[in-house]
């Protein structure tokens, strides 16, 4: 397995971000992570490859099922990347500017 | 999606740089910082106390998901309107220091305009810890959710 991505674009994605918080709880397979979500179980496999790639992820093999499970270590990287700080200034800054463009029409 | 604000940090220092494009007139967006009831709304807060004036202070109150409150304050120690607030700003019951903020307010159009927020820490250490706090925060928040949805299973 080759580690070519990095792990903030792992954790760019909303959807990736909600994979890697459903198996902070447990360890899941591909079917049951993509049953959380609406999107279609190849976007899912897409997704957990990605996160295997950025080392976030390891695969277990248990008879013929592959699980899915966190990376602590990895984890433990990208908690200290910036990207949830940046999230929720860009979400107040987002919330700030529709009020003042109403505020603005309001005049 | 585009990613409308910036944060820029680097590693082993002790300050980071956010930058935000807003398609607002220059007034309107220094508005928002110094009306209570606006900065309530887009701060999701209650403001408990607000004199954004050169000396004043300002005191607001958060309310988490699960109802306790977190109380945020600051002093002004420049106040340019239009141009610039200069203030510090400090996280109550925490073991955070207080960290001061270099608000640079501009104009880019009649219609649009710029905020430049420098935060400076007291060291890189705290920097970095406040910087993962709303990591932890929405993983832990998640979380509960998780937890709630488990239990009611």
């Amino acid at each position: 397995m080759k580690l070519r991505r990095d792990p903030f674009h792992a954790i760019a994605d909303p959807t990736r971000r909600a994979i890697l918080v459903l198996l902070v709880a447990q360890t899941m397979t591909a079917g049951a992570i993509a049953k959380n979500f609406n999107t279609s179980r190849p976007t899912i496999s897409n997704h957990l490859q990605i996160l295997t790639e950025c080392d976030l992820l390891k695969k277990e093999q248990h008879g013929r099922k592959i699980y899915y499970q966190i990376k602590p270590e990895g984890l433990k990287e990208i908690a200290s990347f910036i990207e949830p700080f940046r999230k929720l200034w860009d979400d107040r800054f987002n919330k700030l500017e529709t009020i003042m463009k109403n505020y603005q029409s309001e005049k | 999606m585009e990613r409308k604000t910036k944060v820029h940090a680097e590693d082993n220092r002790h300050d980071i740089l956010i930058k935000r494009e807003f398609e607002l007139p220059l007034n309107l967006l220094f508005k928002a910082y110094t009306e209570a009831d606006i900065f309530e709304q887009w701060m999701n807060t209650k403001v408990v106390k607000f004199d954004i004036q050169k000396h004043g202070s300002f005191r607001f109150e958060t309310t988490d998901p699960s109802g306790n409150k977190h109380g945020f304050n600051g002093s002004i120690h420049d106040f340019i309107p239009n141009h610039k607030i200069t203030r510090t700003f400090e996280i109550e019951n925490s073991p955070f220091p207080v960290q001061l903020e270099f608000l640079e307010f501009e104009k880019r159009s009649a219609d649009t305009s710029q905020l430049t927020i420098h935060m400076i820490f007291k060291s890189a250490e705290v920097r970095d810890q406040i910087l993962k706090l709303p990591f932890t925060q929405g993983l832990s928040m998640a979380l509960n959710r998780l937890e709630k949805i488990v239990n009611n299973l």
